[in-house]
């Protein structure tokens, strides 16, 4: 329903933070990390455009609530230990 | 001649193949992404002989067209809201430079508010630029024109640039059949780009120089002559265009019923071929209505609509943009012209379908009656914002 | 002139599913007009696209609001989008949806008729388990319930769009044609 311009602030401004914004639904493919040859780098951590990968105990835990998929984590890992599965299929 | 469905941008790229354009510098924006990507397609498979340069900006985007046509090569480039006002430096830069470049322009809202949908603010707020601008409102239009445009922009008489300007998603994203030329038949219609002067190896040229208050003023004089020669040039071209490919546009005013209207609705782009339909519903029940589509904005059909303001008892105009302080800009040019008048029209500005806001067949009868009813009764606003939510009057 | 709005959501071929059906009347000699709506384009998210069939070249260019057909081509839409704005009174609505099951909450007034796309998309090996391309069985009911696109020109029309797999997409179109039936509601 259109509101009246009167009803409106002079721009638009949203009271909703981005991390409301759960980008996971984007994903066709999906990172998995094998833990075993992960050498706690961080690399993948640093590279990652969204901020999705998270430090735990220095071992790459990536939210999938938000991570699009884009794989850039897994180009850049050194150990090539990340790998883009397909989407409902890891 | 092929006939296919197809987007206004793969209309456009189709237009820029055929064209033979030779160097390609673009930045992806939504709704123009498809175009250079079309055209990337095309590079890459060996149907389209042309240097393809992904650039990391639009301003860079025109920037390298500028260099490649100042070396001799016809040049394209496509943009967007954003992207084209991001260029508006560089764009004042290739007309006073007298560089024949067409781009294709999605005219899409200007931010804040965020919108990716279609207005005319991007484009009609580069009309001082110096180049021409093409209002299409079909995707055959945007390929045809584009064709068109390089021969009437590489005229010696003329030697601007040219903007081609489709409608966001209404025309970039919609499909529809279009008439696709033959290569051999655009080769026999657009020669090759050859310019007098160019940067070229061995000869040692600067492109570009400081002018003192003493010359400049004459340089400009050149400008405003080539772009008063692209007004004959715009129909010289288009009735070469008719003879060889069957189709016309009405050349820089497309007027559609206007011989014997009363009141006329102008306007410019997409919403004009909506139009069309309302003026022949509202003809069946015996309103005697035209629709006069601006095809060219610049340069300004400004005798079109002198002759026009002379025939007619209302002329409404439609602007897809506003001038904030003044009033929408395609209104206040008509009015100019209309000055110039031996008659003078009721007038009216209506500032509809902004941010992509739909401008509905509905919507369109109830201006052509506003401007029946402002023929009558000079009074009311001379500005009227259409479908607003907050104002009392209704239009859907 | 006859217009035809497509429910579903990104990354589910809705806008292919509107060129389809563009394409195939195109090819009956019809004029034609499809466009999309996109509120984000991204995948999940609800997006809306149109196809315009006339005889006359069509010049209209505003929206659809009232159309002759809808088609859903995700089924949990039902609960969250109005699939049936402005839908005429003699509308028909084709759904994804399971044979056999009823339709709930949906007005008697207007005809509905489903076929389980996502089935016999899957089973044709189309995009994935878990997202299937339901676009082309899709388009194969739709040229069953409606008296202006035949199934051979849908046909024509899916080997021309469809980028690969284009034998398995026409089978899935042709099983769905088969298979389209009116909905229990």
């Amino acid at each position: 329903m259109t509101k009246s311009h009167k009803d409106i602030p002079l721009t638009p401004i949203s009271d909703t933070p981005s991390t409301m914004n759960a980008t996971g639904l984007w994903r066709i493919v999906t990172p998995v990390v094998d833990r075993k040859k992960c050498k706690k780098c961080n690399i993948c951590w640093k590279f990652c455009p969204e901020a999705a990968v998270r430090l735990v105990n220095g071992e790459p835990v990536i939210d999938l609530s938000y991570c699009k998929g884009c794989g850039i984590c897994a180009h850049e890992c050194p150990q090539k230990c990340i790998v883009m599965a397909k989407e409902g299929e890891q | 001649m092929t006939r296919m469905v197809m987007t206004g941008n793969y209309a456009s790229a189709y237009g820029a193949k055929l064209a033979r354009a030779q160097v390609i510098a673009a930045y992806p924006i939504t709704p123009q992404t498809s175009i250079v990507e079309k055209l990337a397609e095309f590079v890459a498979a060996g149907e389209l002989n042309a240097k393809f340069i992904p650039v990391e900006g639009e301003h860079s985007a025109m920037a390298a067209c500028i260099a490649a046509e100042t070396a001799g090569a016809r040049s394209y480039t496509a943009t967007s809201s954003q992207g084209l006002t991001l260029m508006h430096e560089v764009l004042m830069w290739a007309s006073g430079a007298r560089l024949p470049i067409v781009m294709t322009n999605v005219s899409r809202a200007m931010a804040p508010p965020w919108s990716v949908w279609v207005d005319h603010m991007d484009s009609v707020a580069q009309r001082d630029t110096g180049w021409l601008q093409f209002f299409c409102e079909s995707n055959q239009e945007v390929l045809d024109t584009i064709i068109m445009a390089y021969k009437v922009c590489e005229s010696n008489g003329v030697m601007l640039p040219a903007m081609i300007i489709e409608d966001a998603f209404i025309l970039s994203h919609t499909s529809e059949p279009v008439d696709v030329p033959e290569q051999s038949a655009v080769d026999s219609f657009l020669p090759q780009y050859a310019p007098e002067l160019k940067l070229e190896v061995g000869k040692a040229l600067g492109f570009g120089s400081l002018v003192k208050p003493d010359q400049y003023m004459e340089f400009r004089y050149k400008a405003m002559e080539g772009m008063e020669e692209a007004k004959s040039r715009i129909l010289g071209v288009e009735r070469e265009f008719k003879h060889i490919f069957g189709r016309e546009y009405g050349g820089l005013l497309d007027r559609y019923r206007c011989d014997d209207a009363e009141v006329v609705l102008a306007c410019a782009g997409s919403v004009a071929s909506t139009a069309k339909d309302v003026v022949d519903s509202m003809r069946e029940k015996g309103s005697k209505v035209g629709l006069a589509r601006i095809r060219a904005f610049r340069p300004f059909p400004h005798d079109e609509f002198k002759a026009l303001a002379n025939s007619v008892e209302g002329l409404g105009v439609l602007d897809r943009s506003y001038t904030f302080g003044a009033a929408g800009a395609m209104y206040t040019e008509v009015k100019a012209s209309a000055f110039s008048a031996q008659k003078k029209p009721a007038m009216k500005n209506y500032i509809a379908g902004l941010g992509g806001r739909d401008i509905t067949p509905k919507i369109l009868e109830k201006i052509f009656e506003d401007i029946q009813m402002a023929t009558k009764r000079r009074e009311g606003p001379e500005v009227e914002w259409v479908d607003v939510a907050g104002l009392p009057r209704r239009w859907r | 002139m006859i217009e035809v709005r497509f429910h579903g959501r990104g990354g589910q071929g809705v806008v292919i599913a509107s060129e389809v059906l563009a394409n195939a009347a195109f090819r009956m000699g019809f004029e034609v007009s499809a466009f999309p709506f996109f509120g984000v384009e991204r995948r999940g998210a609800p997006v809306t696209a149109y196809t315009r069939i006339d005889k006359r070249a069509i010049r209209i260019k505003s929206s659809i609001y009232e159309p002759d057909y809808v088609v859903v081509l995700d089924s949990s839409l039902l609960k969250g989008v109005d699939i049936l704005e402005g839908l005429k009174p003699d509308g028909k609505v084709l759904i994804n949806y399971p044979q056999g099951k009823k339709l709930q909450n949906l007005p008697t007034r207007f005809k509905y008729f489903v076929i389980d796309a996502t089935a016999i998309a899957a089973s044709h090996g189309l995009g994935s388990r878990t997202a299937p391309i339901v676009n082309t069985a899709i388009m194969g009911g739709f040229a069953k319930i409606c008296d202006f696109v035949t199934l051979d020109a849908v046909l024509e029309s899916i080997r021309e769009i469809a980028p690969v797999k284009e034998e398995e997409n026409v089978a899935a179109a042709k099983e769905a044609y088969e298979k389209t039936v009116e909905a229990i509601l």
